[in-house]
């Protein structure tokens, strides 16, 4: 079903060998996954819940290990170098005892980062999430869609090589999900970073990726890949065009298989 | 996700609402409950506070006036039961005595309190950092908790001197509590916090620092207002336990010595300026409570969203 890929000569960021996860429990979450993530992309994990995109995703920021197969990271520093990982979760998980400011300072305090160029990176990662006037608020004070807004300004902080989104909309209302999509296709495309985004939401998988990798479930698996022309041209027309209403389509047919291939939960 | 469920819902869904169209009493009464309980205007706010100040004040007012009626009306001799005007008399006479015992207790508990706070907190610190630890002690934490203080004094004042045992009692009623919540506030970290902090490689240093020990600050605030009246306590079990024997002179010891010589005015004038300690630390320890979280936390924040 995927398409000729532009990408596919580049040489991965990181790629996954076999990867599988068994949990304490004796419960499999993840079984022979085989994944490329190549500079500049942006793929979504797409399935049911139980189908092990988390897990996929905290093995690739190294907070858990594998149970067999293996993560490598052919170009570059590789993952020795944290200071290229950026991680949002679905919360935004921020510090409430901490100001905006403090808080998006974190990954560099953490780094001890010279304290000489830390504010001025904070200040432009706070302005590139539309947060400038903010910096001195607490999480409390602030909307769901401008603490995730901080959220997004802390992975950024670091100027990550790659970005890692573990369904970070999830708990916003859709008009707030909508401004942040486009925000984060802005985002993407002026720092040129690369975006694995883990999501449940079809619409959301095809409006921003320029890959969808379709999992399914028992054991947590790649079932099957899309691949869209690059996310260019992506606005709020394509939101309403024939194309992207044709690639839901194709996406949720290919999500039905998987969630058939999976079983019922 | 258009507008209309939500409206809808508002509309039908609201129980209150249909309440009203059908019977109107009920409710209104019930309105007026509700508004006792939860000001919703400023005004409504202030006198709620005015009554939350001047209903005590009567209730305290009104039990001394009867108090003092009851000493006068059946001529109750001031050594079985001195009325409060005779008391306050007692306490301005014997000021010079009281006041210096009161220093004496009050330093005490001062400094059973800081034992209690560094010991507590360090305990938990190095019991979050080293289970083998935790492993080792916490059963004789928990044992030195429950036994209680007033057994342990006697023995402890044989061994150390008067100030010292004194100190030691104060120190082990406080310290538990203190122990007891900072553990839990250090395991009550938000786990994905935790994993940011382990995704940037963060030291185990800085992990307790800017993480563990933030988040863990409601739970050892929580554990210090506690402890602050337990140390209170502690000082006056051990001043009592040393009694007449010690060359203590705390307020516990001036109650003692009171009661032998039967001066009650004395008595009571010495409780009093122990449960206005009491009550000035417990509200110290709240203010500083309050202006630590007042920003952040769910328990310090005020109505007002």
């Amino acid at each position: 079903m995927s398409l000729p890929d532009t990408t596919a000569l580049a040489a991965p960021l990181v790629a996954l060998r076999g990867v599988g996860k068994i949990f304490a429990g004796g419960t499999r979450a993840l079984a022979g996954l085989d994944l490329d993530i190549r500079p500049g992309e942006f793929v979504s994990l797409l399935g049911p819940s139980g189908c092990g995109k988390s897990t996929a995703l905290r093995i690739i920021a190294g907070l858990s290990e594998p149970s067999e197969g293996a993560v490598a990271w052919p170009s570059a520093a590789g993952r020795g170098d944290k200071s290229r990982l950026g991680f949002v979760f679905q919360e935004p998980t921020l510090m409430p005892w901490a100001s905006v400011f403090n808080n998006v300072k974190l990954p560099l305090d953490l780094q001890h980062v010279p304290a000489a160029t830390v504010a001025d990176r904070v200040d432009a990662a706070l302005d590139r999430v539309g947060l400038t006037e903010f910096h001195h608020a607490f999480p409390r004070e602030l909307s769901g869609g401008m603490r995730m807004r901080a959220s997004i300004a802390r992975a950024l902080v670091t100027e990550p090589q790659l970005l890692l989104m573990d369904e970070p909309f999830a708990a916003l209302d859709e008009i707030t999900r909508f401004r942040l999509n486009d925000d984060l296709l802005q985002m993407w495309r002026s720092l040129r970073t690369t975006i694995v985004f883990v999501t449940h939401s079809v619409f959301e998988s095809v409006y921003l990726s320029s890959r969808i990798v379709v999992m399914a479930a028992r054991p947590g698996r790649a079932f099957t890949e899309l691949t869209f022309d690059p996310p260019s041209g992506r606005d709020q027309e394509y939101r309403t065009s024939a194309v992207y209403a044709e690639n839901c389509r194709r996406t949720s047919q290919a999500l039905a298989h998987a969630m058939a291939a999976g079983g019922e939960p | 996700m258009s507008d209309a469920p939500p409206a809808h819902s508002g509309e039908g869904g609201n129980p209150t609402r249909a309440g009203e169209r059908k019977s109107a009493p009920p409710l209104s009464r019930g309105r007026a409950e509700l508004r006792v309980l939860l000001p919703n205007t400023p005004m409504q706010g202030r006198r709620e506070r005015a009554l939350r100040i001047a209903l005590p004040i009567i209730v305290l007012a009104i039990g001394l006036l009867l108090w003092e009626a009851v000493v006068r009306v059946s001529n109750v001799p001031p050594y079985v039961l001195p009325g409060p005007g005779r008391i306050l008399q007692t306490l301005v006479a014997d000021w010079s005595l009281l006041g210096r015992s009161l220093l004496v207790t009050l330093v005490t508990t001062l400094e059973g309190f800081l034992l209690a706070a560094v010991g507590g907190v360090g305990l938990a610190v190095l019991f979050n950092q080293s289970r083998l630890v935790e492993y080792s002690l916490y059963p004789y934490a928990v044992i030195l908790q429950v036994t209680p203080v007033v057994a342990i004094a006697p023995l402890l004042l044989i061994y150390l001197p008067q100030q010292a045992a004194v100190l030691a009692c104060a120190w082990i009623v406080a310290f538990f509590p203190v122990l007891a919540n900072t553990t839990l506030g250090l395991n009550s970290v938000d786990r994905n916090l935790s994993d940011l902090f382990s995704l940037y490689g963060a030291s185990r240093g800085q992990k307790l620092w800017r993480l563990k020990l933030p988040s863990a600050l409601p739970y050892i605030l929580g554990g210090l207002r506690i402890a602050g009246g337990l140390s209170l306590i502690g000082a006056v079990v051990a001043e009592i336990a040393a009694g007449s024997a010690g060359a203590g002179s705390g307020l516990a010891y001036r109650i003692a010595e009171s009661g032998y010589r039967l001066n009650i005015p004395r008595m009571f004038a010495a409780l009093l300026l122990l449960s206005v300690a009491g009550v000035v630390i417990f509200y110290v320890l709240s203010l500083i409570n309050y202006l630590a979280l007042r920003r952040w936390h769910e328990s310090a924040l005020g109505a007002d969203r």
